[in-house]
C-alpha cells in the first residue's frame, strides 16, 4: 500500500481542519486531492510527511507508520510544499546538491530520474533560486523533491497560479514519474486536472465528499445538465436564479449550466420563461456533467 | 479620448535593460466591458498592468486610462480605478470594518459616506456577523469577494483584477463572477487576468499575450472560430508557446 489513512482528525484552536478522514492509495497510483483553499489538503500533507501529528487516527506511508517510523518515512518520501521552500540565496545547482547531500546521495546517482525536468533549468544553474520565474522554481522544487528517489511523492498544489501551458507540461511530467513506479499524491484546486488522476478524493471543509475514478464520479451526477445561453449573461443568470423550478445555476465558460428540480423537465418550458423575461438568442441543450459540476453539487 | 473608450493603449512598451517585457501593445477597452487579459507566466501581463495603473513608467508608446495619461497623470489614474490582486488585497490584521474604513479613507470618502457604504456592503455580502473579525481569519473566498467590493468603494470607472480567483472554490469563484457581471452591467469596466480558461469565456473580449506582444484579441467566440478550437483553453495552448 502506498498510503493508508484511517480516521484521521486534526483541529487548530477549535477549527476542525480534518474530520475523520479515511482512504487508501495503491502502490504506483496517481491520486488527486481535489478541493479549494481551506479544505484541509495541506494539513493532510503535513501529517503524511510526518511534519504534524494528528489528533486522532493513524496513517502509514510506504507501509511505515507516521508516528513510530517517521525517520524512515522522511528518507522515503519527496515533498513539494505549496509555498516555495527552497533556499532563495543558493543557486539552482547548490539547492539540488544540498538536498542530495542531506539524503546522502549525489546528483549523479539519481540524475536519470530528474533529467527530463532538470535539463530545462540547467542553463540557469548558477542563478539564485530567488531570481527564478514561477515555472522554473516549480521545476527546481520538483527536482529537489525527487533527488533521493522517493517511493512516494507528495505535491501540494504544484500548479496553483501556473498558466495552462505550464500546467499541461507539469502533468505530462507526473505521468512519466508514475511510469517509473513512484506513488504520487497531488492536490489541486483546478478541477480539470482531476481527470488526469487514476483516482481522486473530492475534499471540502476537512471532509471527503467522494472518492473514485474521475469518470465514475462524473457518471454518478444525479441530474440532467443543460447548457443555456442568451444575449446578456448577467440578466440570463438573474432570470435563471429566480425561476422557481431551478435546482442549480452556475456560469460555465460561454454557457450557464442549469439543472431543474422536476423529473419531467421540458426545454420548451424554460425557453418560454426566458422569452417572457425578455432574453433573446436563447439556446438550451443538454450536456455532459464535469468533475466541477459534481463537486458543486456535493458541496451545495 | 473617444467617449466610449475608457482604456486606450497605443504602442505601449516597457524595457528592462535590453529585455523587452512589453513590446508595442495596442488595444482599447470600452465602457462597461469585461476585458480578459491572458498570457502565460512571464508573458508581460503584470508589467503591462503596472503601467496602466500608473505605478510603472512606460519606455515608449501612449496610453490613456479613464482619460488620464500614464506618464503625467498617474495620481488621477489611481483615484479613478480600483485594483485587487490575489497577493495583496486587504490587511489581514485589520477587521472587516476596519479594512473598509481604511480603504474608504485612502480614497478620500467622507466619514458619513464610509459608514453608509459599510452598512450596504456588509449586508450585500452577508458579512454582518463577521464585521469585527480579523480579515486573516476569513475563508479565502470571502476575502476575495470583500476585496472586490472594497476595490469598488470609491465607484471607480475601471477595476483591475489580477488573478482574483486563484485557489478559490468553484462555487465562490462563480459568485465572484456574478459580482463582476453585476458591476459591468452597471457600467464599470472590468480588466481581469486569470489562469482559469473557463473564466476567459466569461469575458466580452480577451487578449492573449505571448512574449510581450498581444498575439490575439477578439471575443472568445471569434477566437475559437479563428483558431479552429472548441475552447479558449485550446486557443491558449496553440498560441501561448509562441
Amino acid at each position: 500500500m502506498g498510503v493508508s489513512v484511517t480516521n484521521i482528525s486534526k483541529s487548530y484552536n477549535g477549527t476542525k481542519a480534518l474530520q475523520n478522514l479515511s482512504f487508501e492509495i495503491s502502490d504506483g497510483e496517481l491520486f488527486g486531492l481535489i478541493g479549494p483553499d481551506g479544505a484541509g489538503k495541506t494539513t493532510l500533507f503535513r501529517i503524511l510527511t510526518t511534519l504534524l501529528i494528528a489528533d486522532q487516527g493513524s496513517a502509514t506511508v510506504a507501509g511505515l507508520d507516521v508516528l513510530t517510523d517517521y525517520k524512515t518515512i522522511r528518507k522515503s518520501v519527496g515533498y513539494m510544499p505549496g509555498k516555495f521552500s527552497l533556499y532563495q540565496d543558493l543557486t539552482v545547482e547548490e539547492n539540488l546538491k544540498f538536498f542530495a547531500t542531506i539524503f546522502k546521495t549525489s546528483i549523479k546517482e539519481n540524475y536519470d530520474l530528474i533529467k527530463e525536468i532538470y535539463v530545462q533549468i540547467e542553463p540557469f544553474k548558477t542563478r539564485r533560486a530567488g531570481q527564478l520565474s514561477g515555472g522554473m522554481k516549480q521545476k527546481l522544487a520538483l527536482s529537489c523533491a525527487l533527488i533521493h528517489k522517493p517511493k512516494v511523492l507528495f505535491l501540494d498544489e504544484p500548479t496553483t497560479g501556473v498558466d495552462p501551458v505550464s500546467r499541461k507540461e507539469f502533468w505530462e511530467m507526473l505521468k512519466r514519474l508514475q511510469d517509473k513506479g513512484i506513488t504520487i499524491l497531488v492536490s489541486t484546486p483546478y478541477m480539470d486536472e482531476a481527470a488526469l488522476c487514476d483516482r481522486i478524493a473530492l475534499i471540502q471543509e476537512g471532509k471527503i465528499l467522494e472518492i473514485n475514478k474521475p469518470d465514475v464520479i462524473v457518471k454518478r451526477y444525479p441530474k440532467a445538465i443543460y447548457n443555456v445561453k442568451a444575449n446578456n449573461m448577467y440578466l440570463l443568470i438573474e432570470a435563471l436564479k429566480t425561476y422557481k423550478h431551478q435546482h442549480s445555476v452556475y456560469p460555465f465558460g460561454e454557457f450557464v449550466h442549469y439543472t431543474d428540480q422536476r423529473n419531467d423537465f421540458k426545454i420548451k418550458d424554460l425557453e418560454e420563461y426566458l422569452i417572457a423575461q425578455k432574453r433573446s438568442e436563447i439556446t438550451i441543450k443538454q450536456t455532459q456533467p464535469t468533475i466541477e459540476d459534481t463537486f458543486m453539487e456535493l458541496a451545495k | 479620448m473617444e467617449k466610449n473608450k475608457v482604456i486606450q493603449v497605443e504602442g505601449l512598451t516597457k524595457m528592462f535593460g535590453d529585455f523587452t517585457a512589453v513590446n508595442t501593445i495596442t488595444f482599447d477597452v470600452k465602457k462597461g466591458e469585461i476585458f480578459g487579459f491572458l498570457g502565460a507566466n512571464g508573458a508581460g501581463k503584470t508589467t503591462a498592468m503596472k503601467m496602466l495603473i500608473g505605478i510603472s513608467k512606460p519606455t515608449s508608446g501612449n496610453a490613456l486610462v479613464a482619460g488620464f495619461d500614464v506618464y503625467k497623470q498617474t495620481e488621477s489614474i489611481k483615484k479613478n480605478i480600483g485594483y485587487m490582486s490575489q497577493k495583496f488585497a486587504l490587511y489581514n490584521d485589520l477587521t472587516v470594518t476596519e479594512n473598509i474604513t481604511f480603504f474608504g479613507g485612502i480614497y478620500g470618502l467622507s466619514k458619513d459616506s464610509i459608514k453608509a457604504k459599510t452598512k450596504v456592503l456588509l449586508n450585500e455580502l452577508d458579512l454582518e456577523n463577521v464585521a469585527n473579525t480579523l480579515v486573516g481569519a476569513l475563508p479565502l473566498g470571502w476575502k476575495q469577494k470583500l476585496a472586490f467590493s472594497v476595490a469598488l468603494l470609491h465607484e471607480p470607472k475601471i477595476v483591475f483584477l489580477d488573478e482574483p480567483t486563484g485557489g478559490v472554490d468553484p462555487i465562490t469563484r462563480r459568485q465572484f463572477w456574478e459580482m463582476i457581471y453585476k458591476s459591468a452591467n452597471q457600467g464599470t469596466t472590468i480588466f481581469v487576468t486569470t489562469h482559469y480558461m473557463d473564466e476567459a469565456e466569461y469575458c466580452d473580449r480577451i487578449s492573449i499575450m505571448v512574449n510581450g506582444k498581444i498575439e490575439a484579441l477578439d471575443t472568445p467566440e471569434k477566437l475559437k472560430q479563428q483558431y479552429n478550437a472548441e475552447t479558449i483553453n485550446e486557443v491558449f495552448l496553440k498560441l501561448a508557446r509562441g
